[in-house]
């Protein structure tokens, strides 16, 4: 009976759902004091490392992209200098065409009226012998004939036929008769 | 059966309220007192540890406490209270959630083995006199009295007549329910967890120790059934301390909102 109530009384000062004044007030200090260190220290902490980290790796990412500019530039400025190399070797061997065109020109030119010159001076010279062996075959000629007819007649016509010139004459005559035909 | 295990004349005393209740160690301090300070030095110094040589490219003893941080920080805070607003809570949320944490994981430490939070002080304390205050400040601050009050009492969008019915349901939740229930949500389950596993255990005990030979065995159920509640008690501990701080932050957004 005593045990009982004693039990009951013990029960009815252990309500769970009555809080007790010294824990209500241990808890919320604690949780304060470790509220204060979080917010004082540890937070500022982790929100210092984060934005550093933001910041590396923004920062690499800038420097990366520079990089990529720069290279683009180089790539630029080589493809640009390529480009003027393949133009400036163009231009050497157009020149270089054009100049071994007129060399040639000149050379054939050259050779043309080198060839002219030769024919021309061949053709003088055959004209030059021409003339001369006309001259010395009418020259013969004359004189055979001479020769011949006063064989024939029978006295010297030599004196008389120099004297007169008939020969002469006569083959001048001869040369204007057949000329036009050989024309 | 009865006369069977009662053979002894043991009489098996069911674990109640009185096991939450255990005498002081030393003068007034009890052992709950004990592990809540406890818990602070722990929380205190794992952070202030981890944080003390803090590289871009963490340890792995930093990677965790990043872990931490960063699940109080954007998995509850970022998430509930938005993007804008959420980095002057991180502090707040990150100190209930590893407090709560720590302390409801007593409870299945060996040797300690006790969830502070099974004592309504600890829980009505975070709840009453910090949870409660901060969101209603917080509030009253963004929006002013008056436009607080039209925010919190009369949500947008119902008809007329319906706030007869709402305003008075939207003021007892927010004003009496939402500390209240915070509170006692976490006890209530620190506290049955607790109970289920001394019943177990002491269960098993009283039945190795006290009963006939043929019942003796069963005690070895019992104790397999106290090792799986203790794994289940973990998990509940684990998840109490999320909702604890989930809804704090849940709480504090909105406030914070301008029409929900």
């Amino acid at each position: 009976m005593n045990l009982t109530a004693e039990l009951i009384l013990a029960e009815g000062e252990l309500n769970p759902v009555l809080p007790h004044t010294s824990e209500i007030i241990l808890g919320i200090v604690a949780f304060l004091l470790l509220l204060f260190v979080i917010s004082k220290f540890v937070a500022p902490r982790f929100e210092k490392l984060y934005a550093e980290r933001t910041e590396k790796i923004e920062g690499g990412i800038k420097k990366a992209e520079q990089a990529q500019a720069d290279a683009e530039a180089a790539l630029q400025q080589y493809q640009a200098q390529l480009a003027e190399a393949r133009a400036e070797s163009a231009r050497i061997r157009d020149d270089a065409r054009a100049e071994a065109e007129q060399i040639k020109e000149e050379l054939r030119a050259q050779a043309q009226e080198e060839a002219a010159r030769i024919v021309a001076q061949g053709e003088a010279r055959l004209a030059a012998q021409r003339a001369q062996i006309v001259a010395e075959l009418r020259a013969d000629l004359g004189r055979q004939a001479v020769a011949l007819a006063g064989r024939i007649v029978g006295e010297s016509l030599e004196d008389e036929a120099r004297r007169r010139g008939t020969v002469d004459r006569f083959l001048s005559e001869l040369d204007s008769v057949s000329a036009p035909a050989n024309k | 059966m009865g006369r069977l295990v009662l053979a002894q004349g043991e009489e098996f005393n069911p674990p109640g309220v009185r096991d939450f209740f255990l005498p002081p160690i030393f003068g007034a301090v009890t052992k709950p007192m004990v592990l809540v300070v406890l818990s602070v030095i722990i929380i205190a110094g794992f952070f202030l540890l981890a944080t003390r040589n803090m590289k871009i490219v963490p340890s792995k003893f930093q990677f965790a406490a990043e872990s931490v941080y960063d699940f109080g920080r954007n998995s509850i805070a970022r998430e509930q209270i938005g993007s804008k607003d959420f980095r002057p809570f991180v502090p707040l949320i990150l100190t209930l959630f590893t407090f709560i944490l720590v302390n409801n994981i007593f409870g299945v430490i060996p040797v300690i083995q006790f969830p502070t939070f099974s004592h309504i002080a600890f829980p009505l304390a975070l709840a009453v006199l910090v949870v409660y205050p901060v969101y209603h400040f917080v509030g009253f601050r963004r929006h002013g009295f008056k436009g607080y009050l039209k925010n919190q009492l009369f949500p947008a969008g119902a008809p007329k007549a319906v706030y007869l019915l709402l305003t008075p349901i939207e003021f007892f939740q927010k004003f009496f329910m939402n500390p209240i229930t915070l509170a006692v949500r976490v006890f209530g389950a620190m506290f049955a967890g607790h109970l289920i596993l001394l019943v177990f255990t002491l269960g098993g005990e009283f039945l190795l120790l006290h009963a006939d030979w043929p019942l003796k065995p069963v005690s070895i159920i019992s104790w397999v059934f106290a090792i799986a509640m203790t794994f289940l008690e973990a998990f509940i501990q684990v998840l109490q301390a999320y909702i604890f701080a989930l809804l704090s932050a849940v709480y504090i957004g909105q406030a914070l909102a301008s029409d929900h």
